[in-house]
C-alpha cells in the first residue's frame, strides 16, 4: 500500500517541492498535480502548498480557486478527499469556502518570517493524529496576509467543536483572532494551517523536525484505512 | 460602451490595517479632524454595447464570487453609460 498524496503547483507556488519532499520523508508517494489540469490522478489526499498563486492578485487565493485542478479538488473534498492547505493553500481553502473565515493583512502590515511556537489543539484530524493533544511545536511562519478572521458565531463554533487545530504561542504574529494558526472542517479531513510544517522535516534545514507529524499523520491514516 | 463599477470594502467589523496606516500618515501630515480611514478596491468593467446590454445578474455573480470575498467584504455595484 502506498499513500499517494498530490501536491498542486499553481503559477507562483513556492513550497510545492518542499511539500513533496516532506511527503516522501513521511513515507508517502508525492504526486505532482498541475493547476491547469482538472485530473487529480487518483490521489488519496492533496496538499495545497504555500506561495503566491497568481501573484496574490485580487486577494490571496481568490484566483487559484477557479483553477481547473481546484474544480476537481473542491468536488472531491466535499465527498471526503483529505486536503491540507498550507499558508497560501489555507487562503485558497478559505476562498473556496471549504474552510470558514478568511486570512487578512497582518495587523502590523509587515511580512513576517520567523520560527514560530505553536500548540496542537486538535489531534482529531487526519493531518494531526500523530501529535499528542497540547503538544508544542516550532515550525517556520512566513506570511504577509496571515491574520485569521471570522465572525463571532463562526469563532464560537470552531472553539466549541474543537476545530482550532493549532494556536500561536508566546506571540500572536499577525493579529489572528483567538491566536488561531490553523482550523479544520467538521470532518477533520480538511485542514488549513498558516505556518509551514513542510519546512521543518529535516534537522539540516529546519528549526526542528516538528512539522513531519502532519505528513506522517496522513500517511498512517491512509495505510491503516487500506483494504 | 457601458461601464460596470464595483466598489469593494472590508466589512465594518474587520480590522483594516492599511486604512489605519493611511490615517496615521494623515495625522503626520498635520491633517486634523480625521476620524477614520477605510481602504477598499474599485473595479471598472467596460462592456461592449449599451447599459441595456449589461447582464446585471452575471455582474452581481462575479462581484460576489470573484471580486469580493463575502466573508470579509461588502460590495456595491452600479452601471454607467
Amino acid at each position: 500500500m502506498t499513500a499517494r498524496i498530490g501536491v498542486v503547483t499553481f503559477p507562483g507556488s513556492l513550497d510545492d517541492r518542499d511539500a513533496a519532499r516532506a511527503i516522501r520523508i513521511a513515507g508517502g508517494e508525492p504526486v505532482v498535480l498541475w493547476h491547469a489540469d482538472d485530473d487529480v490522478r487518483g490521489v488519496d489526499a492533496v496538499v495545497l502548498p504555500g506561495g503566491f498563486s497568481y501573484g496574490d492578485y485580487l486577494r490571496c487565493g481568490a484566483i487559484a480557486k477557479f483553477a481547473p485542478v481546484m474544480g476537481t479538488v473542491i468536488e472531491q473534498a466535499r465527498t471526503g478527499l483529505p486536503v491540507l492547505g498550507i499558508c497560501n493553500g489555507f487562503q485558497i481553502l478559505c476562498e473556496s469556502h471549504l474552510l470558514p473565515g478568511a486570512l487578512t493583512r497582518n495587523d502590523h502590515l509587515h511580512f513576517i518570517c520567523r520560527d514560530q511556537r505553536l500548540r496542537i489543539d486538535s489531534t482529531d484530524t487526519v493531518w494531526t493524529a500523530a501529535y499528542t493533544p497540547g503538544e508544542e511545536i516550532v515550525i517556520p511562519l512566513k506570511n504577509g496576509e496571515g491574520g485569521y478572521v471570522a465572525d463571532e458565531s463562526t469563532l464560537d463554533a470552531l472553539e466549541a467543536e474543537g476545530r482550532v487545530v493549532a494556536r500561536y504561542l508566546e506571540v500572536n504574529p499577525n493579529g489572528s483572532r483567538h491566536d488561531i494558526a490553523g482550523v479544520a472542517d467538521p470532518t477533520g479531513r480538511i485542514v488549513g494551517l498558516m505556518p509551514h510544517p513542510e519546512h521543518a522535516v529535516e534537522a539540516l534545514t529546519g528549526p526542528s523536525t516538528d512539522g513531519l507529524g502532519f505528513f506522517t499523520s496522513m500517511v498512517t491514516s491512509l495505510i491503516e484505512s487500506a483494504p | 460602451m457601458a461601464r460596470v463599477i464595483v466598489d469593494v470594502m472590508l466589512k465594518p467589523e474587520i480590522l483594516d490595517p492599511q486604512g489605519r496606516a493611511v490615517s496615521g500618515a494623515l495625522t503626520r501630515l498635520g491633517i486634523t479632524g480625521v476620524n477614520d480611514v477605510r481602504q477598499g478596491k474599485r473595479f471598472e468593467i467596460t462592456i461592449d454595447g449599451s447599459v441595456a446590454d449589461v447582464d446585471e445578474s452575471a455582474m452581481h455573480s462575479i462581484a460576489k464570487e470573484l471580486l469580493s470575498n463575502p466573508v470579509i467584504e461588502d460590495y456595491t455595484l452600479r452601471i454607467e453609460p
